[in-house]
C-alpha cells in the first residue's frame, strides 16, 4: 500500500498541474486546439487512477478548460468523486469544478445529496463554507428540498461565516423549492437582527430579493426595515433597505409619508454618492405614489431634481448617466420640474458616451410638448444624420417614432410634417427598423383620414424610388417600408394623383427582387389600384385606355406567378385570371368597373392590440379540448406547410442585423455610390430622394443634386416661396410656425376685441407670455379613428404578467400562520409515507427509492465505481442514523422554540399565531398611522433572541387594550400567550421537568436562594427564551429537594388596572407518589400587602386551593395581592398545608416559604415610543442615578435581553452598545435606563419620578448579573 | 442579483467567467447550444460591448442581447490589461457594484501581493476561492476587505497543511519547469485606484 502511494507520487512529477497546462497552451498559440485535445486526453487518463490527489489535479485542470469554451461534462461523475475527498484542498477543487459546469440537468447532482449533507454538518466550517458556496451555483428542486432544513439549521451556527452563507442560499433554496420559504421565514427574519453585520446583511440581502418580485407579501416587514434604515450604518444595507422601500411605497402611500423625512435627512447629510442615489430614487418612488398633492412635496421633487442636476453636471460620466436615469423617472409625474431642465439634457445629446446620449433620448421623450416638438424632432434628425453606429442611429429612429406617437399622437399639430418625417427617414441605410417606419405610416394613414391625400401622394412617390430602396436588400431593413406605401396607395388609390403611374411602379419586374410578404402585398394592392383605374376610365368615352391598363397587369403579373413565394404565386395568378376575364369583357364593350372595385369595397378598420385575447371565452367552450383526436406521429409532417404562412412575416422582422465597423460602412458606402452612377434610375429619380443627400458630405453628389432644384412635394400653395436647400419636413416646421403666429395674431385681434369691450370690469388681465400649450390647435382638424375593440371585450389587461416566471411560486403570504404540513422535509420523510416514529425503519427503505434507478444505469457501465459508491453509502447511512438520534435528543431538549421540525412546538406555535398575525397586521397599521404606538415590536425581537418574532405584537398590542378583565377565563381569549399558558402549562412543566434533568445549568435569577417564590415573568410578556425558562425552574429544583413531597413555581405579576394589586401565580407539582388534597395557601400579612381573601374570611384564614393533586401531577393557582406602596421590596412569610394520601395512611403536611416581592415586580412592561420617551426625560420631573456594574462578560444584546426579561423593560432604541429603556410601575411611575457598555463595565443611568423605588430596581439589576 | 462576473483582458481572452445563472440558447433553435459555447459567445459579445468603450465614458451599459439586454447592466471597470465586467439585474447599485469591483481587486492585490495579469492567469483557481468570499450564487457575501482576506488565507493555511495540491514532489518539478520562463512582467499596477468614484466610505 504504501509502496503504491509512494509510486502514485512518483508518477505526479510528471502530470501537469493548472500551471503547466497553460503554460502550455501559451506555447502552442499556433496548434492551440490540437494541444488541448492532447491535454484532455492525458486529463482522462488521469481521471482512471485511484489516487484522488491526480484526479483533482485533473479536474482542476478541466475547470479551467471549461473557462475556454471547451465541454467538460463528461467528468461530471469524477468531479463527484473529488467533491467527496476527505481533504479540503480537494473538496475545494471538486465544488469549484461543480459550481461552474453543473446544472439543473446534469444528472449525477442527484448522487451529491448524501454528501452534500455530510460537508454541511462537518465540523470544519471551511467544509461547510465551501459546500455552500459550491451548492449555491447548483441547487435543483430535487437538492432543495432535500437540504433545505439542514441549511436551516446552518442559518444558527455559531459561526457567523456559515451563518451568512447559509442565510444567503437560503434564496436559491427558496427559488428552487417554494415551499420552504414559509416554513424557512421566521428564522430568516429573525436574522434581520443578527450580531453580526454580515449575516445582517445577507439576511437583507435576501428578504430585498424576495420582495422586490412579491412585494406586497414583505409589507408587513415595513417598521422592521425602518428601524434598521434609521439605525443602520452599513451603507449596503441601507441601499438595500432603501430600494427595497421603492418597491413596498407603490403599494402603501401611507409608507412613503413616513419615509420622506428620513430619506431627505439622508440625502441631506450622506456624503456616499450611491446611497444619495439610491435615496433620491426612493424618494422619487415615493412621489409617485403619492398621487395627491401633500404641502411640501414640491419642496422634495425640487431637491430631487436639484441634486440630480449636480449629479448630471458633474464630469464623472458615471454620475451624470445616474442623474440622467433618475431624472427620467421623475419625468413620469413631474414632467414640468424636468422640462426646466430641458438645456442640460439637450447637451447631453452631444456627449460623447453614447449610453449617456441614449439616456439623454429616453428623457427627450417625456419632455415633448406640441410646442416643441418639432423643434426636438428636428434637432433629433440632425443627430441621425450625424450619427456613427448603427446601433445609435437606430436609437435615435426609434426614439424619433417614440417621441412622436406617444399617447396616441397626443403632441402632433400638423401630420404633413410627420408624415414627411417618415419618408425622411426612410433614408437611414442598414436600419433594421424599416418595419417600424412602415407600422407608423400604416398607422397614420389609417386612422388620420384628413392626411389620406397627402400621405398616398408621398408613398406614391416612394413606390416611384423604390429602387433605391432595395439596393442591397439583404441587409436593408428599410424595404419594409414599401409594404406600406404600397398598401396605402391601393387602399386610398382614390386619391391618387396618376395611379397609372403608380401601377406601373408597382409592376415594374424590380419588385420580384423584394421580399415575398411584400410582394405579396405588391400585387393585391395593384390590383386594387386597377379597380379603381377601371373605374377611373370607363367614365370617359375612350375605352382603349382601360383596355391598356388590364393589357398591362397581363403582360406583367406573370412576373409573378412564377413567385417562388407561394404567396405572392396564388395571388397573382388568381388576379391574372381575373384580369384575363375582365379584359374578355372590356372587349365585349362591358362596363365593369362597378363589380371589380365591388371587391375591395369597404373600410379596414384599424384593431386595437390585443383585442383577439380580450374576447371573453364563450361559456361552455373548452378551447384545449380537442376537436378530433389527433392520429398518431405519422401526420406530424403534415404540419410543415402551416409554418410556410405564419413564420413568414417574423422571419422578416427579426433582426438579422450584424455589426458593422466603420471600414465596412465606408466601403459599403463607396459601393452604393458607383451603385448609383451606374443605375440607370438614378438620374430620372424625384428629386425628392435626393435631398437628403445635399447635407450628406461627398463632393460626387453635388452636381446631381444641382441638377434639380425644384421643391419634390406638393407644399400647400399658400406658401409658395420656401427655402429649397432644406430638406422637406423642415419646410412644414416653417410652415407650421407661420400658421401659429397667424393664429396667435388672430387670437390676439380676437382678445384685444374682447378686452376692449371688458376694458370697465376687472382691470388688465396678463398677455400669456409664451404660448401655451392650448393654444396651439392642429392645422386642420384631425380625425383620429380609433381602434376597434371586440363587443364584448374584456377590460382587464392583466394579462402581461409572464408565466415562466420563478418568482411566480414565491408569490407566498408569510403572514398566515404555518399549518401543521407545513414543514421543511426531513430526511425520514423521503420515503414516502414511512411514519416519523419508525424513523429508524423509515430510514433503511428510504435510502432506496431514490437511487436504485441511477444504480441500474450506471451498473453495467462501472462495477467499481459502484461498490466505491455502495461503501460510501452504507457509511452515510449510519452517519445518518446517528445524525438522526442526535436530533431526536435535541427534540427533547427543546432545542429551539421555533424549529418547525419538533413537532410537539409546533401545534403550539401554530395556536399561537393565528392572534399574533392579526396583531401584526394591525400594527403595521399602528406603525403607519402615526399614532404612539408600541415600539417595542422590534425591541421585542431584540430582547429575546430566541423568541419567535412575529408572536411579540400579540403581547404588546393585548396590553394596550385598557380593561383587562380579572377573569381569567375572558383573559384566555385577549393573549395568545395567556391561552397557550393555560392550556398547555400543565404539559409544558412537565415537559420542562424533563429537559431540567438535562440542563443542569445554574442560572442567576433575582429571588433569594431560598425562597421558594420567583419572580420573572409576566404573563402578557413575549415568550421567553426557553433557557431563561428552565432557569426559574432550575432554581426551583433547590427546593425540591428540600421538600419530599411538593414543589411550587409563583410568577408575582402586577395588575395593570388596579394600582394596587399584584397576582401571584404558584404552580404546585405533586413530586410524590402519594395524593395531594386540601391544600391550604395561607400567608401572614404585613401592613403594607395583603393577600386578597374571600368577602367573609377572617385576616389569618387561608385560601383554599381549588384543585387536588394525583402523583406526578402539577397544577397553578393564582392568588391576589393588595399593595399599598410599592417603592419598597417586600417578603412575606407563608405556609401551604395540605393533606399527603397514601393507600393506607393520610398525613397532614405543611410547608413553609417566603414570597419575595421585589420592586421589580411592580414594574410592567410598557413599550414607549422614542419621541415620548424624549419628552418625558426633558420633563425634568424625574429624578435620577446611576450604578456601574463591573465584569459583565455578555453581548450586549443578551444583556438588554436579561434586563428586559428579568427587570421588565422594554427597549426604546439602540444604538450601537447604547441602549435606552423604559418600564412603568403598577402605580405609573415612569422608569427611564439608559444603558452604556464599554469592554465589561456597564453603566446604567436611571431616571424616576420614586427615587427609592428606582434605588430598589437598580440594586436588583445589579444582583441579576452579580449572579451571573 | 448577480448574473454574471466576466475578466477577460485587452484582447478578449477570458481570465476568469462565472455565471450565476445558466445560459443556455432558447430550444426553439434548432442548432441546440452548449451552455460552454454560449458563455463563449456571451464573453465575445461582452468584450464587443466594453472594448470599443473609451476610458472617459461612463462605466455602465445595457447588457448584450444573448445575456437579456435592457433588463441587465453591465458594470465594468478597466485596470490596465484587464476589464472585470459584472453583469447586474436592476435589483444592484451600479454605484455600488463598482465599488464592490474595485473591493475585489485591491482583494486580490492584497492576496497577490501586487496582482498582475499573470497572476490570474496562472491561478484562475485562487481567483475563484477569492470570489467565492466577495459573491456567493449572485448574491453579495462580504464587501470588507479585511474580513475577506482572512478568511481567504485562514482557507489557504488549511490547504498548506493539508499538503496542497501539488505537494513537495511535484512542486520541485514545477520549479525546474519555471527556471526557463521568460521574465515575467510584473505589476498590472492597479493604475489609479483614485479614479473618482465616490466610495461607499465605511465598507
Amino acid at each position: 500500500m504504501a509502496l503504491k502511494i509512494v509510486k502514485g507520487s512518483i508518477d505526479r512529477m510528471f502530470d501537469k498541474n493548472l500551471q503547466d497546462l497553460v503554460r502550455g497552451i501559451r506555447n502552442h498559440k499556433e496548434d492551440e486546439a490540437k494541444y488541448i485535445s492532447t491535454c484532455i486526453d492525458e486529463i482522462k487518463q488521469e481521471l482512471k487512477q485511484d489516487n484522488i490527489a491526480v484526479k483533482a489535479n485533473a479536474v482542476c485542470k478541466l475547470t479551467y478548460l471549461q473557462m475556454l469554451g471547451y465541454d467538460v461534462s463528461w467528468a461530471a461523475f469524477n468531479i463527484v468523486e473529488v467533491m467527496s475527498s476527505s481533504k479540503f484542498t480537494y473538496k475545494r477543487i471538486g465544488y469549484l469544478a461543480a459550481s461552474q459546469c453543473f446544472h439543473e440537468n446534469t444528472d449525477v447532482i442527484m448522487l451529491t445529496t448524501n454528501q452534500i449533507r455530510k460537508d454541511l454538518s462537518s465540523p470544519n466550517q471551511y467544509d461547510t463554507g465551501v459546500a455552500l458556496t459550491g451548492l449555491s451555483c447548483f441547487v435543483t428542486p430535487d437538492l432543495a428540498r432535500d437540504l433545505a432544513n439542514d441549511i436551516m439549521t446552518l442559518m444558527s451556527h455559531t459561526k457567523p461565516y456559515i451563518r451568512k452563507k447559509a442565510v444567503l442560499i437560503m434564496y436559491k433554496v427558496f427559488l428552487k423549492y417554494p415551499e420552504s420559504l414559509r416554513p424557512a421565514f421566521p428564522r430568516l427574519k429573525e436574522k434581520l437582527e443578527d450580531p453580526d453585520p454580515g449575516v445582517q446583511s445577507a439576511a437583507v440581502n435576501v428578504i430585498c430579493e424576495l420582495a422586490r418580485r412579491n412585494p406586497k407579501n414583505y409589507l408587513s416587514l415595513a417598521p422592521l426595515f425602518f428601524k434598521l434604515m434609521t439605525s443602520s450604518t452599513n451603507n449596503w444595507v441601507l441601499i438595500k433597505i432603501i430600494k427595497l422601500f421603492g418597491a413596498l411605497t407603490p403599494l402603501e402611500p401611507r409608507l412613503g409619508k413616513k419615509l420622506i423625512e428620513p430619506l431627505t435627512n439622508l440625502i441631506h447629510s450622506t456624503s456616499a454618492m450611491s446611497l444619495l442615489y439610491e435615496c433620491v430614487n426612493t424618494v422619487i418612488a415615493v412621489l409617485i405614489s403619492l398621487s395627491s398633492g401633500m404641502p411640501n412635496h414640491s419642496a422634495s421633487i425640487q431637491l430631487c431634481v436639484q441634486k440630480l442636476r449636480i449629479l448630471i453636471e458633474d464630469s464623472d460620466q458615471n454620475l451624470k448617466y445616474l442623474g440622467l436615469l433618475a431624472m427620467s423617472k421623475i419625468l413620469k409625474t413631474h414632467p414640468k420640474s424636468v422640462q426646466s431642465h430641458k438645456d442640460l439634457i439637450l447637451q447631453c445629446l452631444d456627449d460623447k458616451d453614447e449610453s449617456i446620449r441614449l439616456r439623454a433620448l429616453d428623457l427627450l421623450y417625456g419632455m415633448v410638448s406640441k410646442k416643441n416638438l418639432m423643434e426636438i424632432v428636428k434637432k433629433l434628425m440632425i443627430h441621425v444624420d450625424k450619427a456613427e453606429g448603427t446601433t445609435y442611429r437606430d436609437e435615435l429612429l426609434t426614439k424619433i417614432i417614440d417621441i412622436c406617437s406617444q399617447s396616441n399622437y397626443q403632441y402632433i399639430t400638423n401630420f404633413e410634417w410627420y408624415i414627411s418625417i417618415l419618408v425622411e427617414l426612410t433614408r437611414l441605410e442598414g436600419t433594421r427598423h424599416g418595419h417600424l417606419i412602415a407600422s407608423q405610416m400604416l398607422d397614420v394613414a389609417i386612422r388620420v383620414k384628413a392626411i389620406r391625400v397627402f400621405a398616398v401622394a408621398q408613398m406614391a412617390t416612394l413606390l416611384d424610388n423604390a429602387h433605391l430602396l432595395t439596393g442591397n436588400m439583404q441587409r436593408n431593413g428599410i424595404c419594409e417600408v414599401l409594404y406600406a406605401a404600397a398598401w396605402i396607395c391601393g387602399e386610398f388609390s382614390e386619391h391618387l394623383e396618376n395611379p397609372v403611374q403608380t401601377l406601373e411602379a408597382m409592376l415594374r419586374p424590380k419588385v420580384a427582387t423584394l421580399p415575398g410578404h411584400i410582394q405579396a402585398v405588391y400585387v393585391q394592392n395593384a390590383a386594387k389600384l386597377f379597380a379603381t383605374i377601371l373605374k377611373n376610365q370607363e367614365g370617359n368615352t375612350d375605352s382603349t385606355a382601360a383596355q391598356e391598363t388590364s393589357q398591362m397587369m397581363i403582360d406583367r403579373l406573370p412576373l409573378f406567378v412564377q413567385s417562388a413565394n407561394l404567396e405572392v404565386q396564388e395571388r397573382a395568378s388568381c388576379i391574372l385570371q381575373l384580369v384575363k376575364y375582365i379584359q374578355k369583357l372590356q372587349q365585349k364593350d362591358v362596363e365593369v368597373a362597378e363589380e371589380v372595385s365591388a371587391l375591395f369595397a369597404g373600410e379596414l378598420n384599424p384593431v386595437a392590440p390585443k383585442a383577439q385575447k380580450k374576447v371573453p371565452v364563450p361559456e361552455g367552450l373548452d378551447l384545449d379540448a380537442w376537436i378530433n383526436e389527433p392520429p398518431s406521429e405519422s401526420e406530424s409532417e403534415d404540419e410543415q406547410p402551416k409554418a410556410i404562412f405564419t413564420k413568414e412575416e417574423p422571419k422578416h422582422s427579426r433582426p438579422r442585423h450584424t455589426e458593422v465597423d466603420e471600414k465596412e460602412l465606408a466601403r459599403r458606402r463607396e459601393a452604393r455610390k458607383q451603385e448609383q452612377a451606374n443605375n440607370p434610375f438614378y438620374i430620372k429619380a424625384s428629386p425628392s430622394s435626393q435631398k437628403v443627400y445635399q447635407e450628406a458630405p461627398g463632393v460626387e453628389h453635388i452636381p446631381v443634386v444641382q441638377i434639380d432644384l425644384s421643391v419634390p412635394l406638393k407644399v400647400p400653395a399658400t406658401t409658395p416661396s420656401h427655402p429649397t436647400g432644406l430638406p422637406m419636413s423642415d419646410q412644414y416646421v416653417k410652415l407650421e410656425e407661420e400658421r401659429r403666429q397667424k393664429e396667435r395674431a388672430e387670437k390676439k385681434k380676437k382678445e384685444k376685441k374682447k378686452r376692449k369691450e371688458k376694458r370697465s370690469g376687472r382691470g388688465k388681465k396678463h398677455d400669456s407670455g409664451p404660448e401655451s400649450e392650448e393654444d396651439i390647435t392642429p392645422a386642420h382638424v384631425v380625425d383620429i379613428v380609433t381602434e376597434e375593440m371586440p363587443e364584448n371585450a374584456l377590460p382587464s389587461d392583466d394579462d402581461d404578467k409572464d408565466p415562466n416566471d420563478p418568482h411566480k411560486a414565491l408569490d407566498i403570504d408569510l403572514d398566515k400562520p404555518l399549518a401543521d404540513s407545513e414543514k421543511l422535509p426531513v430526511r425520514s420523510h423521503r420515503a414516502a409515507g414511512a411514519p416519523k416514529s419508525s424513523a429508524e425503519d423509515g430510514e433503511a427503505e428510504n435510502a432506496t427509492p431514490q437511487e436504485p434507478k441511477k444504480k441500474s444505469s450506471k451498473e453495467k457501465r462501472d462495477k467499481k465505481k459502484d461498490k466505491e459508491r455502495d461503501r460510501k453509502r452504507s457509511k452515510e447511512e449510519k452517519k445518518k442514523k446517528k445524525h438522526k438520534h442526535e436530533e431526536k435528543e435535541e427534540d427533547l431538549l427543546g432545542g429551539q422554540a421555533e424549529e418547525p421540525v419538533v413537532q410537539s412546538e409546533e401545534t403550539k406555535e401554530v395556536e399561537a399565531q393565528p392572534t399574533s398575525t392579526s396583531a401584526e397586521v394591525s400594527d403595521l397599521d399602528f406603525w403607519l398611522s402615526n399614532a404612539p404606538v408600541p415600539s417595542n415590536t422590534q425591541e421585542a425581537a431584540t430582547v429575546a433572541e430566541a423568541a419567535p418574532a412575529p408572536e411579540a405584537p400579540a403581547g404588546t398590542a393585548a396590553d394596550s387594550e385598557p380593561e383587562e378583565p380579572k377573569d381569567t377565563e375572558t383573559e384566555e381569549s385577549k393573549s395568545s400567550k395567556h391561552k397557550k399558558k393555560k392550556q398547555k402549562k400543565e404539559k409544558e412543566e412537565k415537559e420542562k421537568k424533563k429537559k431540567k434533568k438535562h440542563h443542569h445549568h445554574h442560572h442567576h435569577s433575582d429571588g433569594g436562594g431560598e425562597e421558594s417564590v420567583q419572580n420573572g415573568t409576566v404573563e402578557e410578556e413575549e415568550p421567553l427564551p426557553p433557557m431563561s425558562n428552565y432557569c426559574l425552574l432550575a432554581e426551583n429544583s433547590y427546593i425540591k429537594m428540600m421538600m419530599e413531597d411538593a414543589d411550587q413555581v409563583c410568577d408575582i405579576q402586577g395588575n395593570l388596572q388596579d394600582g394596587s394589586q399584584v397576582v401571584v401565580s404558584v404552580i404546585f407539582e405533586n413530586k410524590s407518589d402519594s395524593f395531594l388534597k386540601s391544600m391550604e395557601f395561607n400567608v401572614l400579612d404585613s401592613l403594607n400587602s395583603k393577600l386578597q381573601r374571600p368577602e367573609g374570611s377572617g385576616p389569618h384564614d387561608g385560601l383554599t386551593v381549588p384543585f387536588q393533586l394525583p402523583p406526578g401531577v402539577s397544577n397553578e393557582a393564582r392568588f391576589v395581592f393588595t399593595v399599598q406602596s410599592i417603592v419598597m421590596p417586600q417578603k412575606l412569610k407563608g405556609t401551604l398545608t395540605f393533606i399527603v394520601k397514601n393507600e393506607d395512611s393520610s398525613t397532614h403536611e405543611k410547608l413553609d416559604f417566603k414570597l419575595h416581592f421585589t420592586c421589580t415586580s411592580y414594574l410592567i412592561t410598557t413599550p414607549c415610543y422614542s419621541d415620548a420617551f424624549a419628552k418625558l426625560l426633558e420633563s425634568g420631573d424625574l429624578k435620577s442615578s446611576s450604578v456601574r456594574l463591573e465584569g459583565v462578560n455578555m453581548p450586549f444584546h443578551h444583556l438588554l435581553a436579561r434586563i428586559c426579561f428579568h427587570h421588565h423593560f422594554s427597549v426604546v432604541e439602540r444604538i450601537d452598545s447604547c441602549a435606552s429603556m423604559y418600564s412603568r410601575s403598577i402605580q405609573g411611575h415612569h422608569v427611564c435606563l439608559l444603558v452604556k457598555t464599554s469592554g465589561q463595565t456597564v453603566s446604567i443611568d436611571a431616571k424616576c419620578d420614586e427615587p427609592t423605588l428606582l434605588g430598589n430596581v437598580l440594586d436588583e439589576i445589579k444582583q441579576t448579573f452579580s449572579q451571573c | 442579483m448577480i448574473k454574471a462576473i466576466l475578466i477577460f483582458n485587452n484582447h478578449g481572452k477570458p481570465r476568469l467567467i462565472r455565471f450565476y445563472q445558466y445560459f443556455h440558447q432558447a430550444a426553439q433553435d434548432t442548432s441546440y447550444c452548449k451552455a460552454e459555447d454560449m458563455q463563449q459567445q456571451i464573453i465575445r459579445e461582452t468584450f464587443h460591448l466594453v472594448s470599443k468603450r473609451d476610458d472617459n465614458v461612463c462605466n455602465f451599459l445595457e447588457g448584450g442581447s444573448l445575456i437579456g439586454g435592457s433588463d441587465y447592466k453591465l458594470i465594468y471597470r478597466h485596470y490596465a490589461t484587464l476589464y472585470f465586467v459584472f453583469c447586474v439585474d436592476s435589483s444592484e447599485s451600479e454605484l455600488g457594484i463598482l465599488d464592490l469591483i474595485q473591493v475585489f481587486v485591491e482583494t486580490l492585490d492584497k492576496c497577490f501581493e501586487n496582482v498582475c495579469e499573470l497572476d490570474l492567469i496562472f491561478h484562475m483557481d485562487k481567483v475563484h476561492y477569492i470570489l467565492q468570499e466577495v459573491v456567493m450564487g449572485g448574491m453579495v457575501l462580504e464587501t470588507n476587505m479585511n474580513e475577506i482576506v482572512a478568511q481567504v488565507e485562514v482557507q489557504n493555511r488549511m490547504e498548506k497543511s493539508e499538503g496542497g495540491l501539488s505537494a513537495a514532489p511535484a512542486r520541485a518539478v514545477s520549479a525546474v519547469k519555471n527556471m526557463n520562463l521568460p521574465e515575467i512582467p510584473r505589476n498590472i499596477n492597479i493604475g489609479d485606484i483614485n479614479i473618482k468614484v465616490p466610495s461607499l466610505s465605511p465598507f
